[in-house]
């Protein structure tokens, strides 16, 4: 699914790497514990769901070579973190809506989960 | 090639800034994607572990044709309980390792299952040493 697409379906902005908005996801994972998201085993493009906003966050996805962050429920990123994430060439987008209701609606337009 | 990177207990802003530079180091060197991710995320999570849990802690890495070897020595309080600590779920994480989304008893599991070897040793009271191979 197009980053376009998802930021129109869920209300969304993309904040950091605004200039891919070309850049394709195959499938999502939401979750708040980073712990989980270390554990994820795909060579998928994979956009994480999250209401957790910290470095952390950025460095995760790096190790996990993610390269799309959803920050949920009207989370703001810092400077900080968008520093960390166009180093690694990463897209960041906030949205207002819930962590629950965004991933209902794009599993609900076909973006399907990692499993 | 052997490089060395200092690591301070309880700086969370800089938290995971070796396991970078070791992802690049490795990617520069054309090592397979693969290997560098099972890699980096053991070696962050190890990371994520001495600024969690110990003082200070000296991350070693040896960079080899066929293999890379990462040593994480740190002074800290030790793991009382190896065998226990390697247990999925049981963590003695504070309340802000939590905050930055660890914490769950999942990162000693998750190195050894992206590493093809690990070793853990501990001296309560003074530290723990984890040793991290992969074979390319």
């Amino acid at each position: 699914m197009k980053i376009e697409e998802i930021t129109s379906l869920i209300s969304g902005a993309v904040v950091e790497g605004s200039d891919t908005p070309q850049l394709e996801v195959d499938c999502a994972f939401a979750s708040d514990l980073m712990s989980d998201v270390l554990t994820l085993r795909t060579d998928k493009q994979v956009m994480l769901i999250t209401g957790l906003c910290n470095t952390q966050t950025i460095r995760t996805c790096e190790m996990s070579d993610i390269k799309v962050i959803m920050f949920a429920r009207g989370k703001k990123v810092t400077e900080e973190m968008k520093e960390l994430a166009e180093d690694d060439e990463m897209l960041l987008i906030e949205t207002p809506l819930s962590l629950y209701k965004v991933a209902g609606i794009l599993y609900g337009a076909g973006l399907p989960g990692v499993y | 090639m052997h490089f060395e990177y200092n690591v301070e207990g309880g700086d969370f802003t800089n938290a995971g800034t070796t396991s970078s530079v070791v992802k690049k180091m490795m990617k520069q060197l054309g090592v397979d994607m693969g290997i560098v991710k099972r890699t980096v995320v053991a070696l962050y999570e190890a990371e994520v572990n001495i600024v969690a849990h110990a003082y200070r802690g000296v991350i070693y890495v040896d960079l080899e044709e066929d293999h890379v070897c990462i040593r994480l020595v740190d002074e800290g309080p030790g793991i009382p309980d190896i065998a226990k600590a390697m247990q999925k779920g049981y963590s003695t994480a504070s309340p802000q390792v939590r905050e930055m989304g660890f914490g769950a008893g999942m990162g000693l599991p998750n190195m050894q299952s992206n590493a093809d070897k690990l070793n853990v040793t501990s001296e309560v009271g003074k530290g723990t040493t984890v040793e991290i191979i992969n074979y390319f």
